[in-house]
């Protein structure tokens, strides 16, 4: 049972024994009530305090701490709250590398808590102990080891204060088994001052009039709308912008959900997978608005060509993005939301940016994504087009990595922020499975489907033992190419068909292994199948997996070859 | 080009390892560094000369140190007016008969003569790294045994000039 957060906070009891009972005391009051955990030898103490207050969390026990870690990305990503896992020392802390790097790089809010051996025996190469703080160090946001009891509280508040606020990202905090274990007094300050993390939320208002000058004097303006948006709740202030003054706008492939997929203005995806209008809005701009994107390679192409005749305004609440890959010539360090709000405040009269419009227009509907559709056998667009109109873009969609991916995000139009979880900046297979779950969780009510591909889907599908058991109505849909379809695509096309390890010689009978964990199991060959099923099998209201066999020769297009510029793409018609 | 930043920074477990992994990771080269505790108890001062390529690169750097949560403030300060300066230990090869003409080498650098056995002389110098330089090419010849060195620490003079710093640049590592 959960309970409010008042009713939550009252249970704090005013005795704690250990540090361990002290560390959950700090969750309750940081309002954790989901706790994605899997226990081991060095957090015992931690599980066993978590026992006697379990009534007051959802505990979620993934099969494998990289299941737990991206569970908790997802529910990050679809709540916009930070995901907290707890897992043991040495290989418990390991096993969370990839979805700590993760986190990192696609800004997510985590707090990690791993067990460590006892401080007499820290860097001794004790049983089970591997040096987290040193091995996550490049890919936290900040990381601590409890090294006094007393510190507990204050670090734990700290945490969850770095991890949710300017850019987030995850925090790890290593505790020591006896910090844990010892008993420890009732009480311990947990106010903080970091003097060396005071993100700068408020933009300065002269750099917005720099803005709004350079966009009086700009015939071609584009706005690039990252997760930034996000995570600043500003998706409708974006839109109420790009409305006044008509601007259209292109997502980054994580921005995706920030401005509707079906509005007007909208020209889609950007970079190496998006869409031509897109592209060529930013090849051809006189003044490319950036808000809260990073510039990443994967939207740039080739830097060389990138918005090359254009006034690059960039709003980041992280300083350090500002003028790191593209030369920026005004910058804007604040938060989405204010800076639009400046934005709206100073900017009222604007160009009439019609002729632009009907321009960028023209290449949507000269260029729009394409596909074709045999009659007998399903591709990946196809069925993710299916399932985008089924579910009238309203669905929550999390995905793995590869072509799939890059579909879903083609095809899938999300009419709201939130709904969109995919492993951007690290692309990490294995990822779109579990973090469904932890979306699911987020929104208990909601539809939740993962698109993922048959490869990575058999690097995390333990968790199907979840699903099940807390009976999570997440309905998996696997694009089964019967290949690394991705790294088959690149093979085909920069290494003359040379499909070295890509494709599967034998494949898992999946509906056999979803009703192996008790999911509905359903394998769908053709087209017509599909269209029929679909609808019953999104209604079914407990988990369903559908293997959805597609064609395997099917690459991801338009594209931007490696080393190519942005205004390069290929595979822009049929 | 070479800069000299300066970091203070919260004596926290593991700034330091944080601080030259971010280096590290972002392919920024350092040439020296050296940290030490400030006047403020719980802070230390690091202070790094870094060889960057380009103004772009040099503000990755500050932006990145800045970004550090231990991090309390980053400057660089290569163009203002500073007193940077450098401590090496020098041990060379030398018997009694040189030893006064070594001393006439050292004199001029104001370094002294820190310690002395049979056959080795060990010589202390403080000053800018082109002063350490200068006095470590002209021991060369005698045979050098042994080198450490500090790395620049640096901080501001008292007075800045009024001018801005653009107008008269002054830099110790040009
Ligand atoms: C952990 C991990 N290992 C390897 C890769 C490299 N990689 C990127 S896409 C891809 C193929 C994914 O195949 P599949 O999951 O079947 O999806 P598809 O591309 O066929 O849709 C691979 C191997 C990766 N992104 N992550």
């Amino acid at each position: 049972m959960v309970k409010s957060k008042e009713e939550h906070q009252k249970t704090v009891t005013h005795a704690p024994k250990t540090g361990a009972d002290l560390l959950i005391e700090s969750l309750i009051v940081a309002d954790v009530k989901t706790l994605f955990g899997y226990p081991g030898g060095a957090v015992l103490p931690i599980f066993d305090a978590l026992y006697k207050k379990k009534h007051l969390f959802n505990q979620v026990l993934a099969r494998h701490e990289q299941g737990s870690i991206h569970a908790a990305e997802g529910y990050a990503r679809v709540s916009g709250k930070p995901g907290v896992v707890i897992a043991t020392s040495g290989p418990g802390a390991t096993n969370l590398v990839t979805g700590i790097a993760d986190a990192m790089i696609d800004s997510l809010p985590l707090v990690v808590f791993t067990g460590q051996v006892n401080q007499t025996v820290i860097g001794t190469d004790a049983f089970q102990e591997a040096d987290i703080i040193g091995i996550t160090t490049p890919i936290t946001k900040h990381n601590y080891q409890v090294r006094k009891i007393s510190d507990l509280p204050r670090i734990v508040k700290e945490a969850f204060h770095i991890a949710t606020t300017g850019r987030p990202g995850p925090v790890l905090i290593d505790i020591p088994k006896d910090i844990a274990a010892n008993p420890c007094a009732d009480h311990y300050p947990d106010d903080f001052h970091l003097p060396g993390y005071q993100p700068t939320v408020k933009p300065n208002p002269l750099q917005v009039k720099k803005l709004k000058e350079a966009l009086l004097s700009s015939n071609k303006p584009v706005i690039l709308a990252g997760a930034g948006v996000q995570f600043a709740q500003a998706s409708e202030e974006l839109i109420a912008f790009a409305e006044q003054h008509q601007i259209p706008v292109v997502n980054t492939l994580l921005g995706l959900g920030t401005f509707p997929g079906e509005h007007e203005l909208f020209l889609g995806m950007g970079g190496m997978h998006g869409t031509y209008a897109a592209n060529m809005a930013i090849y051809e701009t006189d003044l490319l608005i950036n808000i809260g994107a990073r510039f990443d390679d994967r939207l740039t192409g080739n830097l060389d060509h990138f918005a090359p005749s254009a006034i690059v305004a960039h709003i980041d609440i992280d300083p350090a993005e500002i003028g790191k890959n593209v030369n920026t010539h005004i910058p804007v360090v604040g938060d989405a939301k204010y800076a639009l709000k400046e934005m709206k405040k100073q900017i009222n009269q604007t160009p009439d940016f019609g002729n632009w419009r009907q321009h960028v227009y023209q290449y949507k509907q000269d260029y729009p994504l394409w596909y074709k559709q045999p009659e007998q056998a399903m591709i990946g667009q196809w069925v993710i087009d299916k399932v985008y109109q089924e579910t009238k873009g309203e669905a929550i969609v999390s995905t793995d990595v590869g072509q799939h991916q890059m579909w879903s995000a083609q095809y899938y139009k999300f009419k709201k922020p939130n709904r969109w979880v995919t492993s951007g900046g690290l692309g990490t297979m294995g990822f779109g499975f579990p973090s469904a779950i932890g979306a699911q969780l987020a929104a208990p009510d909601d539809l939740v489907i993962a698109i993922v591909g048959d490869g990575g889907f058999q690097m995390t599908l333990q968790e199907l033992s979840i699903l099940q058991e807390r009976n999570l109505p997440v309905k998996v849909i696997i694009v089964n190419n019967a290949a690394l379809g991705m790294v088959r695509q690149w093979q085909e096309k920069f290494y003359s068909e040379r499909y070295s390890e890509s494709i599967f010689s034998i494949q898992p009978d999946f509906v056999k292994l979803a009703e192996a964990y008790e999911v509905r199991g359903v394998k769908i060959e053709s087209p017509n199948d599909f269209e029929q099923q679909l609808p019953d099998l999104l209604a079914h209201d407990g988990p369903v997996l559908i293997d959805a066999r597609v064609l395997q020769q099917e690459n991801v297009y338009p594209m931007i070859a490696p080393g190519k510029g942005i205004h390069e793409m290929i595979g822009v018609k049929p | 080009m070479k800069r000299i930043i300066t970091a203070k920074v919260s004596n926290r477990s593991g700034v330091l390892n944080r601080i030259t992994g971010l280096l590290q990771k972002r392919q920024f080269n350092i040439e020296s560094i050296s940290v030490g505790r400030t006047e403020h108890e719980g802070t230390s001062r690091i202070t790094f000369v870094v060889d960057v390529e380009d103004y772009q690169k040099l503000e990755q750097v500050t932006k990145q140190l800045n970004k550090q949560i231990d991090v309390l403030k980053v400057s660089d300060i290569t163009d203002k007016a500073i007193v940077a300066r450098e401590l090496a230990l020098i041990k060379i090869t030398s018997n009694a008969q040189l030893r006064s003409e070594i001393q006439g080498i050292i004199e001029p650098f104001r370094a002294s003569v820190i310690d002395v056995s049979k056959d080795t002389l060990s010589i202390q110098v403080t000053g800018k790294s082109e002063k350490v330089e200068a006095l470590i090419d002209l021991l060369r010849p005698y045979g050098i045994k042994d080198i450490a060195r500090t790395g620049v620490t640096a901080f501001l003079r008292g007075q800045q000039p009024q001018a801005s710093q653009d107008a008269t640049p002054f830099s110790l590592l040009r």
